[in-house]
């Protein structure tokens, strides 16, 4: 593998130490729930994984479009990794709601707008990977991941507002509780939770573009190797 | 209008290469009423059942037989490399988008003009809503279907295991369309007035318009080779 650089290894640092420092507000520093108790923990997570994987998604979206109109390989890279980011988290949302809900509401599942646009999300980025995974290799597989990153992403608004008119049921409303429920050391805590998870996000980011560099290298060493056998 | 006259072109080849077989419409026809059928042995069709389910029935065998169609549009043009010569030929990349759209809204159109009376006679299952209304939401729905379906057909026509693919790429993206089409048609079956599913109608023309004019957009992308 290729050497990271010295930002790179500054910024694992800081990403590690800001993580530590979530854990600490999470679980020492914020005041224990009185109804859910230990459960409304995963909140912190939960909420963070959301924020990162609308973030990662986010993302995906401008590098398409960045990558559609100037073909530079690096849009196609942090899109491709970006988007493997936001499978990842999403799916972490998906596994932390059901937890959360089943002890909040005693259902682990409802068909909730914010619920249900999450799972649609992880479908439409599956299907980006699955888009990347069986194209042709080289440019053409880069144009045809950026157009569908385009067009799942300008579809995550319109499934979110239909589905919100579709039926609507209760999702915990936490933040915009008007004076009632959260505790500022809590909210105190998600903040730097988001935070460290944002930072996360980055070293993931950077991390996945160096296995990206590394493998486009190996692949023009093998190629070098051929042709001299040859 | 020459614009026209080329989409129109390419729907004319397309249409007569397709009714000389008809190899899609007739897969497509037989796969909607079948669907219906097998509906009918998943939910046994007496009583309320009928009313609460038939909405869905019918939408999903639309979308299942349009997907069929769909897979052949740019795959049938692949096989004998004619997308080349399409390609080759002197209009706008966005005017074989049109033609194409065009063409699967036809081919869609005749299924389901065949299908949806059977499901009617096969249910015994008398519209009690108007029938304008109806084919409103019927024609709203197919255009989305086939705007997004036909470009996203297009692009996994690129890839390897393009008719694998092109279900799990479309789906998701069709969530919006399908609950739209799904709860005004049960809103029209349930006799209610226009104005209290005007919001689902307009959410369809949106659909309709953002996935016709992105597509339109980005279809250069799609057949660049």
């Amino acid at each position: 593998m290729l050497k990271p650089s010295k930002t790179q290894t500054l910024l694992g640092w800081v990403t590690f130490i800001v993580t530590m420092f979530a854990l600490y507000m999470t679980f020492i520093y914020a005041p224990m729930e009185k109804v859910m108790g230990v459960v409304q923990k995963i909140f912190y997570f939960h909420v963070a994984s959301a924020w990162n994987a609308f973030f990662a998604f986010f993302i995906v979206f401008v590098a398409s479009i960045a990558y559609l109109l100037n073909k530079n390989e690096k849009w196609d890279t942090i899109a491709k990794v970006s988007a493997e980011i936001g499978v990842v988290f999403t799916t972490i949302v998906l596994v932390t709601g059901p937890i959360w809900g089943h002890a909040a509401w005693g259902r682990w599942w409802t068909w909730e707008p914010r619920l249900t646009t999450t799972l649609i999300l992880w479908f439409i980025y599956l299907a980006y990977v699955l888009v990347r995974a069986s194209s042709i290799e080289g440019e053409k597989k880069a144009t045809m991941a950026a157009v569908f990153g385009i067009i799942g992403f300008i579809d995550v608004p319109i499934v979110f507002f239909a589905i919100r008119w579709w039926g609507s049921l209760a999702h915990p409303e936490v933040v915009t509780g008007s004076g009632g429920g959260l505790d500022p050391r809590m909210l105190h805590a998600l903040i730097t939770s988001v935070i460290a998870f944002t930072c996360i996000y980055f070293y993931l980011l950077t991390q996945g573009i160096l296995i990206e560099r590394t493998e486009a290298r190996v692949k023009s060493i093998k190629n070098q190797l051929r042709e001299r056998n040859n | 209008m020459r614009f026209l006259a080329k989409i129109g072109n390419i729907v004319w080849k397309d249409l007569v290469a397709e009714f000389r077989t008809k190899e899609m419409i007739s897969a497509m026809m037989i796969f909607s009423v079948l669907v219906i059928v097998m509906f009918a042995f998943a939910f046994k069709p007496v009583g309320d059942t009928i009313k609460a389910v038939s909405p869905g029935i019918i939408w999903v065998a639309f979308t299942f037989s349009g997907i069929l169609g769909l897979n052949r549009s740019f795959v049938n043009e692949k096989q004998n490399e004619t997308l080349t010569g399409l390609m080759l030929t002197p209009v706008d990349r966005t005017a074989i988008y049109f033609g194409k759209v065009i063409t699967n809204f036809i081919i869609m159109a005749v299924t389901e003009a065949i299908s949806l009376p059977l499901f009617f006679i096969m249910f015994d299952y008398g519209l009690a809503g108007s029938i304008l209304h109806l084919i409103l939401i019927i024609f709203l729905g197919t255009l989305g279907f086939v705007s997004i379906g036909t470009f996203l057909a297009a692009l996994s026509a690129n890839t390897r295991a393009s008719e694998i693919l092109l279900p799990i790429i479309l789906f998701p993206i069709l969530v919006p369309l399908m609950i739209g089409a799904v709860q005004s048609t049960a809103m029209i079956f349930d006799q209610k007035a226009f104005a209290e599913f005007a919001g689902w109608v307009k959410l369809l023309a949106v659909y309709d318009i953002i996935f016709l004019v992105v597509p339109f957009i980005l279809f250069d992308y799609v057949l660049e080779v």
